[in-house]
């Protein structure tokens, strides 16, 4: 299996697992896409992690607003009609699981991979940009009509993974 | 009086999920303390004695291994069961948690009824269910 197969796999299996056993909700996948250079400006939520080891790069998670209200109250049992802490908060362990999960299911296939703490962006009309110079795997799913895309990543580096965790977590950079 | 439980993650998302799911297990609970990161867990470490440590591996300032070792090192703390709940499903990760004595180790995401099974095995003498 290729790489992208691989990934689009992965992100697939985690996504759909983390979202029924923690928000008993089930998502429909939609089309997968490939994104290289500078990605659609942003407006809501974008949550980031870094990966490391012999392969680097991010992952990330973006979606509305509204979104992500739902998510945290699905999630925390709790009535969220604005961003706030919580619902940051819940975005940000939602990405954890799911590239978490991702990292966890590619390792078995590209070795060990180390795995930053977060980022969470919330704002309107920004760019979120890698300095992996990689393409990302985009692979967007629907729940109830709102769209959650999560993306990945990868490239294969020669440094060592010391060096790497410390990259890891600047890899991504935005750009209001 | 019912013993406390200690939840460690740097997640207030999942430290509150982990309260809700503790509770529905039905184990007599008294007070579940919260602790942000390793070193705010072994601060209220030195004021109470919880019967059970839940702890997330990856966390800033100290994380969960390191959590786990310091216990494990004090005479004080060192029968204290820690579960490990994390995103990492590496065997390098676990195998180090193992060495360094966890009693468990659950893997996020989680149900309730995970949460629940895995602490059976390890709690039924200190926690009644």
């Amino acid at each position: 299996m290729k790489l992208p197969e691989l990934i689009v796999n992965c992100i697939r299996h985690a996504t759909a697992n983390v979202f029924s056993t923690m928000l008993g909700v089930e998502v429909r996948q939609g089309e997968v896409r490939t994104e290289n250079g500078a990605p659609d400006a942003n407006d809501g939520v974008v949550s980031l992690i870094g990966l490391a080891g012999t392969w680097t790069g991010a992952g990330s998670i973006s979606c509305s607003p509204a979104l992500a209200c739902r998510i945290c109250s699905v999630l925390l049992m709790t009535e969220n009609t604005a961003v706030d802490e919580d619902v940051l908060d819940a975005v940000a362990e939602l990405t954890n699981m799911i590239i978490g999960s991702v990292k966890t299911d590619l390792e078995e296939h590209l070795g060990p991979l180390g795995l930053s703490i977060p980022t969470v962006v919330f704002g309107r009309n920004f760019r979120t940009r890698s300095a992996a110079n990689a393409d990302w795997m985009v692979v967007p799913f629907d729940w109830d009509g709102e769209i959650l895309q999560v993306r990945l990543c990868l490239t294969r580096t020669e440094r060592d993974t010391r060096s790497h965790l410390q990259m890891a977590s600047h890899a991504c950079t935005v750009d209001v | 009086m019912a013993p406390d439980v200690l939840v460690v993650d740097d997640s207030a998302a999942i430290r509150k999920i982990l309260q809700r799911v503790l509770r529905q297990t039905g184990m007599d609970i008294n007070t579940i303390h919260e602790a942000g990161d390793g070193q705010e867990a072994i601060e209220l470490l030195k004021l109470h004695k919880p019967a059970l440590i839940l702890t997330d591996i990856n966390m800033p300032k100290m994380d969960g291994l390191q959590l786990l070792a310091a216990v494990k090192a004090s005479d004080a703390w060192r029968n204290i069961p820690v579960v490990m709940i994390t995103t990492e499903g590496g065997e390098t990760k676990v195998g180090e948690a193992v060495k360094l004595g966890a009693a468990g180790y659950v893997r996020k995401p989680f149900t309730a009824d995970q949460i629940k099974e895995k602490l059976n095995g390890i709690l039924e003498p200190v926690l009644p269910l």
